[in-house]
């Protein structure tokens, strides 16, 4: 397939990077300022070397390359609330040109859900979404291929930067702002760590696990249930293991809603995976519960789910 | 988490050798787990008879059987009922524990009808905010409930519930 792809961060990148190894083309990518478009296919090395060096993907206007000659769009702008734009704009541009659109970015398929479905509806495309929950975790996927109606709730730990200062506070007995330091320099927490630790990031997974599970996209952020992680003292993690357990932030989404908060949980139960490691827990009505556990960021591994997206369009 | 529940039966035994463990034995057979035995021979029921306390932990399919079995065995069953679920749960308790009257937390969860504390940890780090933690048992049906009435409390108090993530099914 040819692909275009909008947003030239990790994810973007990598899905230029893999996408012939998966036999397909990106004859186009934009970034927030430019664009650049090659209908035979772009080289994924001079198209990053310049981003590198000049700060931009190319000298097109980023809006050529939603008119490029693509089968698909790739969505991989970054997560904005509300009104979810300019992803949302951007999906709907593609679907309005009859083409298929997947989406890295969670913020229309979390708050705009039953209108990108209402685009979906009027196209001949198709919209996947496979890359905003758990990264590389085949988590809709499965809920797909299960039925939705054969899935009572979808949970999990769902957020990498909240769970690797959990793990580290529970570990080393070290307080709440010193791990976060920790995380920051490390790379794994941002400067700005509020839409992870406060649950927002875990809260949108669910909301789209949800909207998934009930069919009719009744949900956004604002009905999800979300307390996050920053309230957890270190105490709180040892009066846990006293006890044999620990604390993890896990975010439940079912039919009737989201919750997302710091839950207890057995200490070396399946749901205590440990720094930035996913896992999504599955509970079907006549198969028990599946546990899928993974890495759930990074950009190879978000490419990869978005390449799988691109595999099962039709 | 085990499905089993305790139940408490009460059984009416004529004075005669042997009669005890004919009781016991309709409850072993049938997939019952003996807790306890209260044997009041001191006491005796209006017709002349020997009251015996038995709790004993059975799957709640289980139940029904053993009563029955205890019938057919000739033994007089005056009262047979679930008492209580056999499950325990934890919460921790974050934020001004001290401050909003520990006791009056405390006595809170102990008039709720359906929950008693058996076990509280405080911390109260000089450097850090104070936690707790309860083990709490929740009657039949009870768990969500319990929990329910948790959050109530905590946000009352201006405390932050870690709830346990429940090993069961999401309820509606």
């Amino acid at each position: 397939m040819r692909l275009a792809v909008v947003g030239a961060g990790a994810v973007g990148r990598s899905v230029l990077e893999l996408a012939a190894e998966y036999g397909h083309s990106v004859v186009a990518i934009a970034d927030s300022e430019s664009a650049t478009v090659d209908p035979d296919g772009l080289d994924p090395a001079t198209v990053l070397a310049r981003k590198d060096d000049e700060g931009r993907v190319g000298s097109a206007d980023p809006a050529e390359a939603l008119d490029a000659a693509y089968d698909a769009l790739v969505e991989a702008t970054p997560t904005t609330l509300g009104d979810a734009e300019p992803g949302f704009s951007h999906a709907v541009a593609a679907l309005e040109r009859d083409r298929h659109v997947v989406l890295a970015n969670k913020g229309p398929v979390a708050e705009r859900y039953s209108d990108l479905r209402a685009a979906e509806r009027a196209s001949a495309g198709e919209v996947r979404f496979e890359a905003t929950v758990g990264g590389a975790i085949p988590a809709i996927s499965t809920i797909e291929d299960f039925g939705p109606d054969h899935i009572t709730a979808a949970r999990g730990v769902l957020n990498g930067t909240a769970n690797f200062i959990l793990t580290r506070m529970a570990a080393e007995g070290l307080d709440y702002e010193h791990v976060l330091a920790e995380a920051q320099d490390l790379g794994v927490a941002e400067a700005d760590p509020s839409f992870d630790v406060q649950g927002t990031d875990a809260a949108l997974k669910c909301v789209i696990m949800a909207n998934v599970l009930s069919g009719n996209g009744e949900f956004t952020l604002a009905d999800a249930e979300v307390e996050g992680i920053e309230g957890v003292p270190g105490s709180a993690l040892e009066l846990a293991a006293e006890d044999g357990r620990t604390v993890r932030l896990i975010g439940e989404a079912t039919r009737e809603g989201v919750r997302v908060g710091p839950r207890l949980i057995p200490e070396h139960g399946t749901l205590a995976v440990s720094g930035t490691r996913n896992i999504v827990q599955i509970e079907t009505t006549h198969a028990g519960r599946l546990n899928l556990s993974g890495r759930g960021a990074g950009g190879p591994e978000t490419a990869t789910a978005v390449l799988s997206d691109v595999g099962r369009l039709g | 988490m085990s499905d089993a529940r305790a139940h408490t039966v009460r059984l009416e035994l004529t004075d005669e050798p042997g009669e005890l463990l004919n009781a016991l034995a309709p409850i072993a057979d049938n997939g019952g787990n003996l807790l306890s035995i209260y044997h009041e021979r001191g006491n005796l029921t209006p017709r002349g008879r020997i009251p015996v306390e038995v709790d004993l932990e059975c799957a709640p399919e289980r139940f029904p059987g053993i009563v029955e079995a205890l019938r057919d065995a000739g033994i007089n069953v005056i009262q047979a009922g679930e008492e209580r679920y056999a499950e325990e749960v934890s919460v921790v308790l974050v934020g001004p524990l001290i401050e909003t009257d520990l006791s009056d937390t405390l006595r809170w969860f102990e008039e709720c009808a359906n929950l008693s504390v058996l076990d509280f940890s405080l911390s109260a780090p000089e450097d850090d905010r104070p936690s707790a933690r309860l083990r709490l048992a929740a009657q039949a049906n009870g768990v969500s409930e319990a929990l329910k009435r948790v959050r109530e409390l905590a946000a009352e108090k201006g405390l932050l519930v870690i709830e346990p993530q429940l090993e069961r099914e999401v309820e509606a």
